[in-house]
């Protein structure tokens, strides 16, 4: 019997062990949100979130220029990322069964995973250094795009992937050219799965900084051009972290608070919609499913 | 291709025009991603050209980074970039399981998806906060406990050797060993999860208790799976940026001591950007080329072995 | 004759779902009983119970009473560990560890225990494989795979792995129904040869598996026991009509 209080003995501590692996791991987690919260918080206030900083440390500036820098950014990444992104997840999943599919989908996984730094490097030599359009905008949000695209398509190859094969066939057999099939009837059916993976990779490149640090810079001015340097609240952070001064160190973690909130409800946002996920396919699958049969 | 244009032509009416435009589109985007990745490499190699002439393979076995006399080498980097890796790797691959092992094997079915759920989480915090957060308050916990009390231990190990002051090696690879953690955890979680569910009645019917149960039957099967979620990992560590560069002390010399700043590959390339021209952009760009030929190796590898366990799901199907 | 096996109001859910509904059933000793019944009536369940399997499925539940040789397997002071050294268990599908030898697989329920002599190990994994008549066909190949060799093979090596830990009873779930008739007909004849030693409970819903091996028949029906008794009373001459609807086919 002694072996056997041994191993009990065992067991029970590898149990404990590894449920104090998990809470170790949310000690971090929670002590971040908690103290962004509590310094970031005193920080906030209307001219806080609408003036642009200075860059000087002068009491009474904000982050506005940095908010609405951020915006842009990932208005503009989005607008170049998720069209590629969505068109090469159709790809890979409805003509993907080949050769360049494999090699695709391979290198989208690995490029989901690559360093965030080397694909900054990438968009400062195509657009800063190449086409010659220096710091800017643009190319922040070339880089940030790069970003997204393997999120976006590896998302939306899943998502069409959970489309019944029977609509799709449905939709064939009854003469509906094969783009129209793709568009209207996989795409309706995958929205929800295309849409949380587009606002993931939002979120995934809301935060992202060493790719701007390389290509869009930072400005303490307004800025619209897309050619000129623009403020990001991730940029801000960076700048300010170690800053004598109180007023730009109040800055970076009154833009740690915007950033994170943005963030996290994207996040937490995304896993609702996903919960909801499956009943609202099923409804949209219904819908297709009667429209087609009445086309018959 | 061809061949694959002729049988469906045979087999379905013509083709409208809309159906070529539509999928030459979508092929159009697809080998995007490859293009660039293609084109990545060689505005690399252009761009750092006067770097690679100048030193040629001696830039990786150079020890001095010396803008004042042009003198350009890389090993310190690669050094640091080994050093908090492996620090990284050592602290946070033990914890990564042991909390994939609680989700997968232990924890009550209504605490399994939330918990999952907040492990992520850590995932999607900026690394930019990351590191804010280490300055203020993992650098404070660094200096006064964590760090004098493994001197006392361990000072004898060329390892801790100099004082304390919180931002150098060892800060770094704990904070990159925090954000690995949801990697390894969930990709591991996710190859323990596929193993099927005779296997751990198996070991049960053996009168194995839940900690056998898991060594034996959960842990063995999925093997391949968690050591590619730890090349993906590690893969990480190696590519991360800020928090690093926030938190290593920034200094261009090798030094075995984890209690002396340091500079990984990714932290040179942050802290000299913008400053850097002529010959230090070269350099720093081939320090790029360097970094990017690592990471590619490292997820290729794990891809590849993360794919082997994948393939027995049939939902993911797919070649890899 | 004695029982080694005796339920006693025995209820077991699958969430809500009451898949085993006030059993009372008498298992004897060193006798192959087989239960057999139409799909989904609970046979598998109802041995799952026996070793307290049926536990570790998510939401499953039990009620009443599992004795073992007069001891309730399911009082709070038993330990389903050691239940499951006692009675062990072969299941539907072979599930030979993978990533184990011949050789591992056969003593893993002892090097649990933390034998570590290697002349009892190779004295043991001799014994089982004998008695799981497979020693023969392996024995110059027993650090090759648990899955390199055939399905009948995998499905003699569980039993072998389940006879090292020396069980006193075995629960055989469908052992045969991934297998071919020639690898059927190999393991019939091993239960037979196995049951001076040990108590044997198989379920089958191959009802000539049931006539030719088994001593004593159960017939399940919808979670309830129909009926229990010599299997040629069973087969020749059920007490009621529902089993004889279902042994001659008749059935639904």
């Amino acid at each position: 019997m002694n072996t056997y209080e041994y191993r009990k003995l065992k067991n029970t501590l590898a149990s404990g062990l590894a449920l104090a692996c998990v809470i170790l791991a949310l000690i971090p987690l929670i002590y971040i949100l908690a103290e962004v919260v509590m310094k970031g918080a005193p920080a906030m206030s209307w001219e806080f979130l609408t003036r642009r900083t200075t860059g000087t440390g002068e009491p009474g500036e904000g982050i506005g220029n940095a908010i609405f820098g951020t915006l842009l950014l990932v208005f503009y990444a989005a607008l170049i990322g998720l069209p590629i992104g969505i068109l090469t997840g159709i790809y890979v999943s409805e003509y993907g069964n080949n050769k360049l599919g494999t090699i695709v989908r391979f290198f989208n996984d690995v490029l989901a995973n690559f360093p965030s730094i080397v694909v900054g490097l990438l968009a400062y030599a195509l657009v800063v250094a190449y086409l010659n359009v220096g710091f800017s905008l643009i190319a922040g949000s070339v880089a940030l795009a790069i970003i997204m695209i393997p999120i976006v398509a590896n998302t939306t190859e899943e998502a069409l992937r959970m489309v019944p094969n029977s609509l799709r066939e449905g939709a064939l057999a009854l003469g509906v050219p094969r783009w129209r099939t793709v568009l209207k009837v996989m795409l309706a059916n995958g929205r929800a799965g295309i849409v949380t993976g587009a606002l993931l990779a939002v979120a995934r490149v809301s935060g992202e900084t060493a790719p701007l640090l390389l290509t869009a810079f930072y400005s303490s001015y307004w800025s619209l051009s897309p050619t000129e340097p623009i403020a990001s609240l991730p940029l801000t952070i960076f700048r300010n972290f170690n800053s004598p001064s109180e007023v730009l160190l109040q800055q970076a973690w009154g833009a740690a608070l915007v950033l994170i909130l943005l963030v996290l409800t994207l996040n937490i946002g995304v896993r609702l919609l996903m919960k909801s996920k499956a009943k609202k396919s099923k409804a949209v699958k219904m819908k297709w499913m009667t429209r087609l049969s009445r086309k018959a | 291709m061809a061949k694959r244009k002729g049988l469906r032509s045979r087999r379905r009416p013509p083709r409208f025009g809309g159906d070529l435009v539509f999928e030459y589109s979508v092929m159009g985007a697809a080998t995007l991603t490859l293009a660039l990745v293609w084109l990545l490499v060689v505005r690399m190699v252009f761009d750092s050209q006067a770097s690679i002439e100048r030193f040629g393979f001696g830039f990786l076995s150079g020890g001095v980074w010396d803008p004042n006399r042009d003198v350009y080498g890389a090993l310190p980097f690669i050094f640091g970039t080994l050093l908090t890796t492996g620090i990284a790797v050592l602290i946070g691959v033990p914890l990564s399981i042991g909390i994939a092992v609680y989700l997968s094997e232990l924890a009550p079915p209504w605490l399994r998806g939330p918990l999952s759920s907040v492990v992520e989480l850590l995932a999607a915090v900026p690394s930019v906060i990351y590191g804010l957060w280490a300055m203020y308050t993992l650098r404070p916990v660094m200096v006064n406990s964590v760090e004098p009390f493994l001197k006392s231990l361990l000072g004898w190990t060329p390892l801790f050797q100099g004082d304390p002051v919180g931002l150098d090696k060892f800060t770094a690879g704990i904070i990159l060993a925090i954000m690995i953690i949801p990697t390894i955890a969930s990709v591991s979680k996710e190859a323990m999860m596929a193993v099927p569910e005779s296997q751990r009645e198996a070991a049960l019917s053996l009168g194995a208790t839940r900690y056998e149960t898991t060594r034996m039957a959960v842990l063995s099967y999925a093997r391949s799976g968690i050591f590619g979620a730890c090349i993906l990992g590690l893969g990480r560590a190696v590519g991360e940026t800020m928090a690093v560069t926030m938190t290593i002390g920034n200094a261009n010399k090798i030094s075995w001591s984890l209690l002396d700043p340091g500079q990984t590959m990714a932290s040179l390339i942050a802290n000299n950007w913008g400053e850097a021209q002529g010959l230090q952009l070269s350099a720093l760009i081939e320090v790029g080329l360097v970094l990017f030929a690592v990471a590619l190796a490292v997820n290729i590898f794990a891809r590849l072995m993360v794919g082997r366990f994948m393939k027995n799901i049939p939902a993911t199907g797919g070649g890899l | 004759m004695d029982d080694k096996i005796v339920t006693q109001g025995l209820n077991a859910y699958f969430g809500d779902v009451h898949a085993i509904k006030g059993i009372d059933i008498h298992i004897p000793s060193n006798a192959i009983t087989a239960i057999i019944g139409p799909s989904g009536c609970g046979k598998s369940t109802l041995i799952r119970c026996m070793n307290r399997m049926h536990e570790v499925m998510r939401g499953a539940r039990v009620t009443g009473k599992v004795l073992l040789d007069g001891q309730d397997i399911y009082s709070s002071q038993m330990d389903p560990v050691l239940v499951r050294t006692k009675v062990g268990m072969v299941f539907q599908k072979p599930n030979p560890f993978p990533t184990m030898s011949i050789y591992d697989n056969v003593v893993a329920g002892m090097r649990l225990n933390g034998e570590r002599n290697w002349r009892k190990l190779d004295a043991v994994v001799e014994r089982s494989l004998k008695l799981a008549a497979l020693w023969d066909e392996v024995k110059h190949q027993l650090d090759a795979s648990g899955v390199s060799i055939s399905g009948g093979q995998q499905q003699r090596l569980c039993i072998a792995r389940a006879l090292a830990v020396e069980p006193e009873a075995l629960l055989l779930d469908e052992p045969c129904s991934a297998l071919d008739p020639i690898a059927t007909a190999k393991i019939e004849d091993l239960l037979f040869d196995l049951k001076d030693k040990y108590t044997i409970v198989i379920v089958t819903h191959n009802m000539q598996q049931a006539a030719r091996v088994a001593d004593f028949t159960a017939f399940m029906y919808l979670g309830e026991l129909v009926e229990f008794g010599v299997t040629k009373k069973v087969f020749e001459n059920p007490d009621k009509e529902l089993t004889e609807k279902y042994i001659t086919g008749r059935f639904g």
